[in-house]
């Protein structure tokens, strides 16, 4: 077990019962980090941020530093817009942060607003989060009044404006270009990049910073503290801390603040201050590691580091930081509509792979589990997937615009090439798979005792 | 061949092509003879790349991959793949995926056998369907406008139609609602797709999810027999194909007409096809009996009678006494034959194709003429004075809105109530009723405000959109203005706003006062036309307003309706009453019945659109090619053959026996036509635009077509040129033209005189068009105890050819008054009341609305929309309709 004693760094107010308040942020230290980037220029405080070597939170994992940078120099105005718009199955750090120190959250967005030199942000927060909505509402009147927000903050030149938006309930949403259809009044579709990469072309088709929650309320401590005792945290290139949320079928569901790229999936599912080891004593079946969209793994990955890159290496990924957890029960077949059906109701209907594959997809997995499988079902899946997400391959090749309807080929190819007794014990028949899937993730190597051990007797 | 500068080179199917700059892979790919296949990509509209038919193997150099060619400009050097493994597996699977919630329904489906989901699968997709599952369903089809039925369960969700609704049309009523596999385009509840383009969603719809009310279930798309036309339904002139079947036009389809309407069509051109096989068709002569009633007669009959009409008429009161009113509905032709009847054989000049509702044709045929293509140029300038184009123009609204909205045009609109364009406008500025000029006189000055608007037009060379905004005033101020302009902006250009469906047409072939065909006026064409028709008037005629003034005192002893219906449509409702009532004898000729025809002591039935050859002037002066397709019903006969019969009657041959035979005599005499043969015009399918004529006729090589690419700068020259002769010294261009004229008689005399083909090859020109003067105009002063009445169009009315298509009759939105607020509480009317309108010339009871964004001082109402209508109101001989309203106790 390394479970480190590395100092916690953005969930410190979250057993406070004060840390979502002004004056209970201001006791914490709070709003040192705006007053020290402030004594910056703006491009020493995209410099620190470089150092810290911060990744972006919110599944895809680009560092922050260099994101700022994309934004083509001399175009204003700019934009930040926060994604909280959290909705994967499994994910739910970023409303923690909202509802628990919201105040944290607008500090960071501060910063990286005087960073990137944005007068205006939007703070858009998933529809159904309305106690997120309410708290961060409630901080955001407390810091106009105080005027760490609104005109001259603290004195300075830099005036900020924080808007915040609701959405309106579509997963699609926490895509970034979707995000800013609907922050635009429009319906929720993602936008094509090339061209419109947000950075260059994105609200308004102004240059646009969209970062995740998470990543900003990094920003506090990494300006008060320095860049370089952030990187000092973690391993080569996952530094500093990061939030897990851990849920499925273990003792202590939850999210947790671990040290990045040195705990391991062991560590956080078995210690017993994270996951606690697997509910009523049971075996792990298998996991997702990075939200619902991930390749699975098994039992045999278990002493991987929560390190983005060998992660990456293994054909999944880390994602938003949300780990799913099946136990020796689970029917896998199940388990694979469950997600499966999560994607067809939220594909937004504009590309037709995703819009008519998900569906698809969902139909035949229906029609398995009510008895009427027939053996060639198991190759029409993946080559319906296969027409989603060409080769199966990871990273993906889509035939879409944004990823969504190649992560529900995701549970599909895990579960079959994994679970191919499963579907067939549904089925009743044997089937033959002669669809080539290449995802590392998904043909193994698998450590065959641990199959063993994770198949139903 | 290949200019570095001017073309990128790349790879297609290992085929090197070269494309230009900015170009869609998808185009340049299709240029060059390898055809992507799509449904979602639409050339005239923002590419969305959502279908993903289009996904094709791209390398830019990091390796291939599959990319939407819809979405992808072109680079140098690029590697697409068309058919690679990779594409052609991503093309069967999108198809595959299309198709497993289609219906296919095929056999039903109107759009079978022209369906772009049937061909591409054919040509593209997999042989057959893996899919066990239950489709989807929908309930099937459900209504979204009055003409649009939508069938869901084939919809393929390609954001055509509502990307045509919202960028195109700019009527966002048709949305993706909800989401996944349960996505759906539909209205919200309350709000029908009520646009006027409606049409052009159902042409566009790559399935068979939209279809036309109209057309439903008439015919497969394999039985329609087809010609390409020209729209006759406005001055536009969209390009579009008849489609008929068993000789009967089944629906009109938009042809994509580059010049002009890229394919759109508007929903009165689209779906008035019903008008054609309308029952209440005239279908043979009637003339009254002896007891005074309309009955069928013989042909022979009835043009005898006319004939001797005409004849009595030309005996008591010399040509004078005989008058024609109307003549735009007519072929080029056609009007040419009744010009030359009416001032060649009959020798009256008192001709109109206008019903008061336009613009001195002389004024319009003098000013210098804009394109389409320039008007709407990018980053260029519009100041639109009175028409609105959507609902007068409606397919010129298309494409002006496409100017503003995606090429950075800039709109000045200068209208007494606000427009469509007034949302596009960035300066949009509210006149007087009968005061344009003197809005734009304070333009010209920079006066306050207005400067912005000075510094606007001062850019560059702009185009003046003109037309009649209010038939309630007279249309002094509006030519005033354009004066004003030309003398302010010497390079400005001017689109004509007039909108009867070839009254262009009419202007150029002599169906107004004071012109002969070719815009020449009397005096200057006296001699020339002298030498080809048996008489020439001398001097000018009468105007509808002065012919109905005319006819109302007993003056007028013939009065010939071409096609016009003055009872229903001249503004001033009782000039038009006295008018019909006092001549002696009322000859219509037409092809539906209307308040005139049933005035009418004789009415001969005409053949319309579709059942006519000939060609159509548009707005622009663009001459295009009118195709038959099927036979009049009845006897009903070409307009052309009604005027060549009566002349034959009257004891003169026309000599037209035929409408080539036509056109070949027009491009002899008319100035303005010289050179250009019949079969230019059948080759040029964009049509061929006619510039004001140079002083030199322009030989047959030298004929503008849009088919060249440098038509804007030979344009250009015409233009300068035209501009250079107007300016020209005067004493100059009276000895140029005598000298011509000496010369044309040295020709004549040397040619024998009886071989006038010869004659005019050998010869001189001919006589010049018009020039423009100004008019000298003043407004009269606002009277502040009355309200000014503004008197607009709308798409939709109760005319003849509206009212004779089912699909559009119920689309006239019927009488209805606006003021402004202020006004009506100074007045102590509220909307509830009962009012009595008065002005000098009558009254009117109805309600008013308040509406702020009508000026105080203003009053506004629709004209054409059925009572109480303000003709009740308007006199045709004053300048402005002032009005007062109180409350009927």
């Amino acid at each position: 077990m390394a479970v480190t004693d590395a100092p916690k760094i953005i969930t410190t107010r979250f057993d406070q019962p004060d840390g979502h308040t002004l004056d209970g942020y201001l006791r914490t230290g709070g709003y040192a980090g705006i007053k020290a980037a402030l004594a910056k220029k703006p491009a020493d405080v995209v410099e620190e941020v470089k150092t810290a070597s911060l990744l972006g939170r919110g599944g895809a994992g680009f560092p922050a530093g260099v994101k700022w940078g994309f934004c083509p120099p001399g175009v204003f105005p700019r934009y930040l817009v926060v994604n909280g718009d959290e909705s994967e199955p499994g994910t739910y750090k970023d409303r923690l942060l909202m509802e628990r120190d919201p105040h944290q959250l607008i500090e960071g967005v501060l910063i990286a607003c005087y960073a990137v030199g944005c007068s205006q942000a939007f703070l858009y927060v998933r529809g159904e989060m309305a106690f997120a909505q309410e708290r961060i509402a409630a901080a955001l009147n407390e810091a106009y009044e105080a005027g760490y927000v609104g005109k001259n903050i603290l004195g300075s030149d830099f005036s900020v404006d924080i808007v915040l938006h609701w959405g309106a309930g579509a997963y699609i949403v926490g895509e970034e270009t979707a995000l800013i259809e609907s922050l635009e009044g429009n319906r929720g579709m993602p936008r094509l990049k090339p061209p419109f990469f947000p950075a260059a072309k994105g609200l308004y088709l102004q240059p646009t910073i969209v970062n995740n929650v998470e990543t900003l309320a990094n920003l506090p401590w990494i300006i008060s503290n320095g860049g370089a005792s952030f990187a000092a945290l973690g391993a080569e290139n996952s530094r500093g801390m990061r939030m897990f949320a851990v849920s499925g079928h273990v003792k202590n569901p939850g999210v947790y603040e671990v040290e990045f790229g040195v705990t391991t999936f062991r560590d956080l599912l078995y210690a017993p201050v994270y996951g606690g080891g697997i509910r009523g004593g049971k075996e792990l079946k298998a996991f997702i590691p990075g939200g619902a969209s991930a390749p699975w793994l098994y039992p045999e990955h278990l002493d991987t580091p929560l390190e983005a890159g060998v992660v990456g290496k293994m054909g999944t990924m880390l994602g938003s930081g949300a780990i799913v957890v099946f136990d020796e029960d689970t029917d896998m077949v199940k388990a694979c509509l469950r997600l499966v059906r999560f994607f067809a109701r939220e594909s937004c209907g504009k590309c037709t792979p995703c819009r008519e594959g998900t569906s698809w997809l969902e139909k035949i997995l229906e029609r398995i589990l009510d008895g009427h499988g027939r053996p060639e079902d198991l190759d029409l899946l993946l080559d319906v997937c296969d027409n989603i997400s060409v080769g199966m391959n990871w990273p993906p090749k889509q035939t879409t615009i944004c990823p969504l309807g190649q992560s529900a080929t995701t549970p599909v190819a895990s579960a079959i090439m994994r679970f191919q007794d499963e579907f067939e014990a549904y089925i009743g028949a044997p089937s033959e798979i002669t669809v080539e899937v290449k995802g590392p993730a998904f043909v193994g190597p698998y450590d065959a005792a641990a199959k063993e051990v994770a198949s139903v007797d | 061949m290949t200019d570095v500068e001017t073309s990128v080179s790349i790879t297609v199917d290992g085929k090197q092509v070269d494309a230009k700059p900015g170009e869609l892979v998808i185009d340049a790919a299709e240029r060059n003879g390898v055809y992507i296949p799509r449904f979602c990509y639409h050339h005239r509209m923002e590419p969305v790349g959502m279908c993903r038919m289009c996904l094709v193997e791209v390398d830019t150099g990091r390796g291939p991959a599959l990319q939407p060619s819809c979405m992808l400009t072109v680079a140098p050097d690029m590697v697409v793949e068309t058919e690679s493994p990779v594409a052609k597996k991503a093309q069967d699977g999108i198809l595959e995926f299309l198709l497993i919630n289609h219906p296919l329904d095929c056999p039903v489906c109107d759009k079978g056998g022209e369906c772009p989901l049937q061909d591409h699968t054919i040509a593209f997709g997999p042989g057959e369907s893996r899919f066990v599952e239950e489709k989807r369903h929908y309930e099937k089809p459900i209504s979204i406008s009055d003409n649009v039925y939508l069938d869901r369960e084939r919809c393929i969700l390609c954001d055509r139609c509502t990307r045509f609704a919202k960028d195109v049309a700019g009527d966002t009523l048709i949305h993706f609602q909800d989401r996944g596999n349960g996505t759906q385009v539909n209205t919200f509840p309350d709000h029908p797709f009520a646009s006027y383009f409606s049409g052009n969603t159902v042409q566009i719809c790559p399935v068979g999810a939209l279809t036309a009310k109209p057309y439903r279930f008439k015919a497969r798309p394999w039985d329609l027999d087809v010609v390409e036309s020209t729209c006759m339904g406005c001055s536009v002139g969209c390009r579009l194909v008849v489609d008929a079947s068993r000789n009967e036009v089944l629906r009109y389809v938009g042809v994509d007409s580059d010049p002009v309407n890229w394919s759109w069509l508007c929903d009165k051109g689209r779906f008035g096809f019903e008008a054609v096989g309308a029952e209440a068709r005239l279908s043979a002569p009637l003339a009254k009996d002896a007891t005074g009633t309309l009955a069928e007669t013989r042909w022979a009959d009835a043009l005898t009678a006319a004939a001797r009409a005409i004849k009595t008429g030309l005996d008591r009161s010399g040509p004078a006494g005989t008058a024609v009113i109307g003549g735009a509905r007519l072929t080029n032709e056609s009007q040419y034959a009744w010009a030359k009847l009416a001032k060649g054989v009959i020798g009256t000049d008192s001709v109109d194709a206008q019903l008061g509702d336009g613009l001195p044709a002389a004024a319009v045929a003098a000013l210098p003429q804009a394109t389409i293509d320039e008007a709407c140029a990018a980053g260029g300038t519009l100041l639109a004075i009175g028409s609105d184009p959507k609902d007068e123009l409606a397919v010129l609204f298309l494409r002006i809105r496409d100017a503003v909205t995606r090429h950075q045009a800039t709109i000045v609109e200068l209208a007494p109530v606000p427009t469509s364009l007034t949302e596009l406008a960035a300066h949009s500025v509210r006149t007087v009723p009968g005061a344009v000029h003197e809005t734009v006189a304070r333009i010209i000055a920079g006066e306050g405000d207005l400067a912005a608007v000075r510094d606007q037009l001062a850019k560059g060379p702009f185009t003046v959109l003109l037309g009649r905004g209010s038939v309630a005033e007279s249309p002094e101020s509006v030519i005033a203005a354009a004066g004003a302009l030309l003398e302010a902006f010497p390079d400005v250009r001017f689109l004509s706003g007039l909108r009867r469906s070839n009254v262009h047409g009419s202007i150029d072939f002599g169906l107004a006062p004071g012109l002969l065909p070719g815009r020449v006026s009397l005096d200057d064409g006296q001699e020339w036309f002298s030498r080809f028709w048996s008489t020439v008037p001398a001097e000018t005629g009468r105007d509808t307003a002065g012919i109905l003034a005319a006819a109302a005192e007993g003056q007028i002893d013939t009065l010939i309706l071409l096609g016009a219906d003055p009872l229903g449509d001249f503004p001033d409702r009782e000039l038009a009453a006295r008018g019909v009532a006092g001549a002696r004898t009322v000859i219509a000729v037409d092809t539906l019945p209307s308040a005139s025809t049933l005035a009418a002591d004789i009415v001969l039935p005409a053949a319309g659109f579709t059942e006519v050859d000939g060609t159509h002037t548009n707005i622009e002066g663009r001459l295009s090619v009118v195709n038959q397709k099927v036979t009049a019903p009845g006897t009903a006969r070409p307009d052309w053959m009604i005027a060549a019969e009566l002349a034959f009657r009257l004891g003169a041959d026309l000599q037209l026996t035929s409408v080539d035979d036509i056109w070949d005599e027009i491009s002899e005499i008319s100035v303005r036509h010289q050179g250009i043969t019949v079969e230019q015009l059948a080759a040029e399918t964009d049509g061929i635009v006619l510039r004001p004529a140079a002083p030199a006729a322009a030989p047959a090589d030298e004929v503008e077509t849009n088919a060249e690419d440098a038509e804007t700068v030979a344009d250009a020259e015409a233009q300068e040129q035209a501009v250079a002769a107007d300016a020209a010294d005067d004493t100059a261009e009276a000895e140029a033209h005598e000298a011509a004229a000496t010369e044309a008689q040295a020709a004549a005399e040397a040619g024998e005189g009886d071989d006038e083909a010869d004659t005019v090859d050998a010869g001189p020109p001919g006589p010049t068009p018009v020039a423009f003067t100004a008019p000298a105009y003043e407004a009269p002063a606002v009277d502040a105890y009355s309200l000014r009445l503004v008197t607009y169009r709308k798409l939709f009315d109760q005319g003849t050819i509206v009212q004779a298509a089912p699909s559009l009759a119920a689309l006239a939105a019927g009488p209805a008054v606006y003021a402004n607020p202020a006004d009506l509480d100074r007045l102590g009317v509220s909307a509830a009341d009962r009012v009595k309108i008065t002005s000098a010339r009558g009254s009117l009871a109805t309600q008013v609305k308040p509406d702020a964004t009508v000026p105080v001082g203003t009053i506004a109402m629709a004209a054409g929309q059925g009572d109480p209508s303000p003709s009740a109101l308007i006199d045709a001989t004053t300048a402005v309709t002032e009005v007062r309203v109180e409350t009927i106790a």
